[in-house]
């Protein structure tokens, strides 16, 4: 019996064939390859350069609250530790001395940072003089220094001082930016987007303001900055650098992606529903409110998310409304001055000295957690509600 | 009203066109209450037209089917009945349809009343995705006819009954609506209707998406609403026609070909098309 359908492997034709499919094959994986070594390397990069920030050295010293303490905090210091123990540990001596004269002519040990540069040292990235060296690593040696968890990251504000520097003003900051700009841009622009979706006739007014809105969307985010200056801070004069004119200049870059997010979200559910509703009876208000919005809602959400996330991690229309800003502080109101994470990481990366380097890098990492979190939220959200016709 | 002489069973072999020129005289006395009538409708969209002409009558506690090949303007004449064509933009409609005498486009006219008396029932199944009591519950709770728990329990309850549902959702009012059967759910929609207590149902090919078995249980149904309800059907299956409906009107391109009982009209058709049409030869 002659075989008909093994001849393949003889026929050019066939053969041509299957060597394009392998070499379109071939090379969209390694597109995939690249960018999936992209990514790795940026990840392995930043962590590597960031992860030392979260630990910071410390040693044992007995401050010694003497009469020279009491003027300049340094003096407090045994003599032969000033070059080892942060400046920044014993500033406040003068002012608690003040507060509380019991403690002039007294001394007590603890634990306190040590001067960034022997930080440095001690995690391989900088360089002492022999003298120096010797001496920390013998009180290394005696369990004097010793590495823990860098708390104070966490829980303070920028410094000067880079043992001292932690991200939370900016995180406040961020916070309080982020509530404006949510109470700003989430009504405003699902509104927008109702209207537009579920009541607005289909004619050229509302066409151009259509096209006008997704135009937005692609404008700079610079552009915002200098609008929100001029419109924000020079007519309604907002605090400049406050979290009232960021989170405002932000909602404006946000207002275009929650509208069009959400008329997706509206126009996703099915007109058999809306036909539905209003052969019940119902006005168009009462077929969006007890039937579309609800089902909406998820996507509505999620998009707010992903828009939310979006101006988090914006920097440059912030810079043009002052927001990069050197805030040691948390700020308690949003009229304060305050910055943001990616403007405090801006800050750290133009600093010259190594110490900051891998603040700047542990700032990056806080932020992109924030980040994905925030999107794998907006995931979460989207499959737990999802809903198929 | 005098035009509403034209779709009843009086002899003679003129035209349907024709006989809305008869005069009020020849109606037949047995001519049962007629609910509702479309004269002289014209609809467009845009610059097509999509109507011409319409004249019907459809009779109380009766089933009118429309029949009549895909894109004749029977589902677009349906949505005339309770105004759904008012949510397509560029549609103009001249012409009017009277509700026991009053007319449902008159300026004057509340839509959103309107929708009570005249209740719809769609193709494709849509019931909320809410619970099926909230499917049924909600429009009355939305118009005021019932406020109490125990008078939103009672009208469930009868809802669910007279769309013979019942016995089958009794014990799980609270499942989502959207997992019951495709049958199950044309039921509820019915259910979800009858619960405003509405005069008139109109249906737009109820049974279209259901399988053979779930049609059989919709037609009874439409069949026991006859009694109590007027019931307009839009229907693309000629045998489900000559099943539930005592009137048929025949719609091609636009036009009523022919209007009449619907025995005489598929045993003695009067029209070359309406012969063609039932006995298969185009549609």
């Amino acid at each position: 019996m002659q075989r008909r359908l093994t001849g393949s492997a003889n026929d050019p034709l066939i053969r041509a064939r299957y060597r394009r499919e392998s070499r379109f094959k071939a090379y969209s994986i390694t597109a995939l390859f690249v960018a999936f070594a992209i990514i790795v390397a940026f990840f392995t990069d930043i962590i590597s350069q960031g992860y030392s920030a979260f630990w910071r050295a410390e040693i044992e010293v007995t401050l010694d609250y003497n009469e020279r303490a009491e003027r300049i905090g340094r003096f407090a210091i045994p003599e032969d530790l000033r070059e080892i123990v942060s400046r920044g540990a014993v500033r406040s001596i003068p002012l608690q001395i003040r507060n509380n004269p019991a403690l002039a002519g007294t001394s007590r040990t603890e634990w306190v940072p040590v001067y960034s540069r022997i930080d440095q040292y001690l995690k391989g990235k900088e360089e002492l003089p022999p003298a120096l060296v010797r001496q920390v690593d013998e009180l290394k040696a005696a369990g004097v220094i010793r590495t823990t968890f860098n708390w104070a990251f966490f829980t303070s504000g920028d410094s000067k001082l880079p043992e001292l520097a932690g991200i939370f003003s900016a995180a406040v900051g961020s916070l309080l930016v982020l509530a404006v700009t949510l109470v700003f841009a989430f009504p405003i622009g699902v509104m927008s987007a109702i209207y537009l979706e579920e009541f607005a006739p289909d004619n050229k007014l509302t066409q151009a303001i259509e096209v006008n809105i997704n135009n937005l969307a692609a404008v700079p985010s610079i552009i915002f900055g200098l609008l929100g200056l001029a419109v924000f801070i020079n007519t309604f004069g907002v605090p400049r650098s406050s979290a009232l004119v960021g989170g405002l200049t932000l909602g404006l870059m946000t207002l275009p992606i929650i509208i069009i997010s959400t008329r997706a979200a509206l126009r996703a559910v099915p007109d058999p529903i809306r036909l539905g509703a209003f052969a019940m009876g119902c006005s168009r208000w009462q077929v969006v409110r007890d039937h579309v919005l609800p089902l909406s809602l998820p996507g509505i959400l999620t998009g707010t998310i992903i828009g939310l996330a979006q101006a988090m991690g914006e920097t440059a229309p912030l810079i043009i409304v002052g927001m990069i800003a050197y805030i040691p502080e948390a700020p308690t109101s949003i009229f304060e001055s305050a910055t943001v994470l990616p403007a405090q990481v801006f800050t750290w990366a133009s600093e010259p000295r190594k110490a900051f380097v891998e603040k700047t890098a542990a700032g990056i990492i806080v932020l992109l957690a924030i980040l994905l979190t925030l999107n794998a939220t907006a995931v979460f959200l989207r499959r737990k509600f999802e809903r198929r016709w | 009203m005098e035009t509403e002489v034209k779709n009843t069973t009086s002899a003679g072999a003129a035209t349907m066109a024709q006989k809305v020129e008869t005069l009020p005289s020849e109606r037949q006395t047995a001519t049962p209450e007629v609910k509702m009538s479309a004269s002289d409708l014209n609809l467009w969209y845009g610059d097509t037209q999509a109507l011409h002409d319409i004249n019907l009558d459809m009779y109380a506690r009766e089933v009118t089917a429309l029949i009549g090949p895909s894109g004749c303007g029977k589902s677009t004449f349906l949505r005339c009945l309770n105004r759904m064509n008012d949510l397509i933009p560029q549609v103009h409609i001249k012409g009017n349809v009277m509700l026991e005498g009053e007319d449902i486009y008159d300026p004057s006219v509340d839509v959103v009343q309107l929708r009570t008396f005249v209740g719809m029932v769609f193709q494709k199944p849509n019931p909320f995705p809410k619970s099926i009591y909230e499917n049924i519950a909600y429009a009355p709770r939305l118009h005021g006819t019932g406020t109490s728990r125990s008078e939103l329990d009672d009208l469930v309850e009868s809802s669910l009954k007279r769309a013979g549902l019942w016995n089958e959702v009794a014990d799980r009012l609270d499942t989502p609506g959207t997992e019951l059967s495709g049958g199950q759910q044309q039921r509820l929609c019915i259910a979800r209707a009858i619960a405003v207590n509405p005069e008139v149902i109109l249906m737009d090919e109820p049974a279209s998406a259901l399988d053979p078995l779930a049609t059989a249980t919709v037609e009874e149904l439409i069949h026991e609403l006859k009694d109590n309800y007027t019931i307009v059907i839009v229907t693309h299956n000629l045998q489900q026609a000559a099943r539930v409906a005592g009137y048929t009107a025949f719609f091609h391109m636009g036009r009523i070909v022919e209007v009449n009982d619907t025995d005489t009209l598929f045993t003695n058709p009067k029209e070359q098309r309406t012969e063609d049409y039932i006995t298969g030869r185009f549609g």
